[in-house]
């Protein structure tokens, strides 16, 4: 059973490998999005370092919604999903495979590359530290949140659109103490219980994301 | 045993439950009619002027009952939804479907008011206080229900794939509801709240209770009203519709 998971990751992972431009406009939109407040607001570094987390957060938070739309989508167009469907080992487990594929190619890079964004705008190492640790505990949570929403809405007209109004609300939590994290770092207060809470957000959505994920794949290809 | 399982699946079938609905729109109305006038009197003349807030207060009286609709409403749609996924009745989605326009209208309701109650009482027409703020989170979460099932053409996936994103709301509303509330007493401090500062009197409570009560009786007569015309709809080719007085006539 673990075989499939392993076997699903590989083969996402490869496929994301052969068209690798897709790869980039995830991280460069993210890139993108953070550079431009500081042109809309101004350069003032106090207020900029102010600002950083949620900045950074709400970027990445926008970035893999970008990314939402592709998860389910080439496999329904050419059939594979249908294939997936049929297979003796368990939907879930297999839905599970996909978002974990595409978090190392979506999710990932974003924390990666954070600090150097969060350089811009001035933040301690001890903040990058924590941006760091938040995205890398919250990005796989909005993937797997965000992928109840993909598959809700997967083949429908404007689905892009739709999809970031169905899963943008069920994300706050995760955006309010990702960026909570950092900013009770900055702030001195400790970054220990947001840290905790993410987890926990994860832990919760690890268990349920992937069977609501999997019931909604099963309507949408009925 | 048995009987009585028949007996409620009865009204399960949109056939049957059509009639029902369409004697029982008539009375919610006159209840809610009755509640409401009675509750808007009370809320004008009876309940006595608030000390602190002034006469600014009695909008309350709207705001908070419409806060508890827009709330209970989205748990009912959710257990509707729950109920048609787990026995795959039609008509348990009709009525999350019909419940969602009135409960997205609650919601904007209350956000309305608590706009016009903060703007004399806190000063400014938007504060981000934790209830504001789930409030208008829950009227997102109604909205994404709503364009779901509206972007999609199958009734059936419709209805299924709403029901899903039902629940996974419901499950949410509380995480979000804490998450806003931490946010929120991290970042502001002691915040004026609604129910300190003025312990409510009786009447007022009397007042707040009937408004509460004719608000849902609204809401079952508009959704009634609502689910008869998605019976209509989607049940346009049976006999049983074309045998109807009014569709003959």
């Amino acid at each position: 059973m673990f075989e499939a998971f392993l076997i699903i990751v590989r083969r996402d992972i490869t496929l994301a490998m052969r068209r690798r431009s897709d790869l980039f406009t995830t991280l460069f939109f993210f890139v993108i999005v953070v550079s431009l407040f500081p042109l809309g607001i101004g350069p003032e570094m106090n207020t900029l370092r102010l600002i950083a987390p949620g900045v950074v957060w709400v970027a990445a938070l926008l970035a893999s919604m970008l990314a939402l739309e592709r998860l389910f989508a080439a496999d329904f167009e050419d059939g594979t999903l249908e294939q997936m469907l049929l297979v003796p080992q368990p939907l879930s487990l297999l839905v599970l495979g996909k978002v974990t594929a595409h978090w190392l190619v979506t999710g990932l890079p974003l924390a990666i590359v954070a600090p150097l964004l969060g350089l811009q705008y001035d933040l301690s190492p001890e903040a990058l530290g924590v941006l760091v640790v938040s995205l890398l505990l919250g990005t796989p949570a909005l993937s797997l949140i965000g992928a109840i929403g993909a598959a809700l809405t997967l083949g429908l007209r404007g689905g892009g659109v739709l999809v970031s109004l169905l899963v943008l609300p069920l994300c706050i939590p995760v955006l309010i103490f990702g960026a909570g994290a950092v900013e009770a770092n900055v702030s001195g207060l400790g970054e220990q219980g947001h840290l905790s809470m993410l987890g926990a957000l994860l832990v919760l959505s690890l268990l349920f994301s992937p069977l609501a994920a999997s019931a909604a794949l099963r309507i949408s290809a009925e | 045993m048995n009987s009585r399982l028949i007996n409620w699946f009865k009204f399960s079938s949109p056939a049957t439950y059509y009639p029902l609905a369409g004697r029982l729109v008539p009375l919610f109305s006159v209840i809610a009619l009755v509640l409401i006038g009675v509750g808007l009197y009370m809320s004008f003349f009876i309940a006595p002027t608030d000390y602190k807030q002034g006469e600014g207060y009695r909008i309350i009286f709207v705001h908070v009952p419409a806060a508890w609709m827009s709330m209970f409403i989205y748990v009912v749609m959710a257990v509707w939804s729950g109920l048609g996924l787990v026995f795959n009745t039609r008509l348990s989605a009709m009525m999350a479907k019909a419940l969602a326009p009135t409960g997205a209208m609650f919601a904007f309701l209350a956000l309305w008011t608590g706009a016009f109650w903060g703007k004399p009482m806190w000063g400014a027409w938007w504060v981000w206080d934790a209830r504001l703020t789930s409030e208008l989170i829950l009227l997102f979460l109604y909205i994404g229900f709503i364009a779901l099932q509206g972007a999609i053409d199958d009734p059936r996936r419709a209805d299924r794939a709403g029901a899903i994103l039902a629940l996974v709301g419901v499950v949410n509303i509380p995480i979000i509801y804490f998450s806003v509330k931490w946010w929120n007493t991290l970042h502001q401090g002691a915040s004026v709240s609604i129910t300190k500062g003025s312990s409510m009197g009786q009447v007022m409570l009397w007042t707040m209770l009937i408004m509460t009560l004719g608000f849902w009786a609204y809401s079952i007569a508009v959704s009634l009203a609502r689910v008869r015309s998605i019976i209509l709809e989607r049940e346009r080719d049976t006999t049983w519709v074309s045998e109807l007085p009014e569709v003959r006539g």
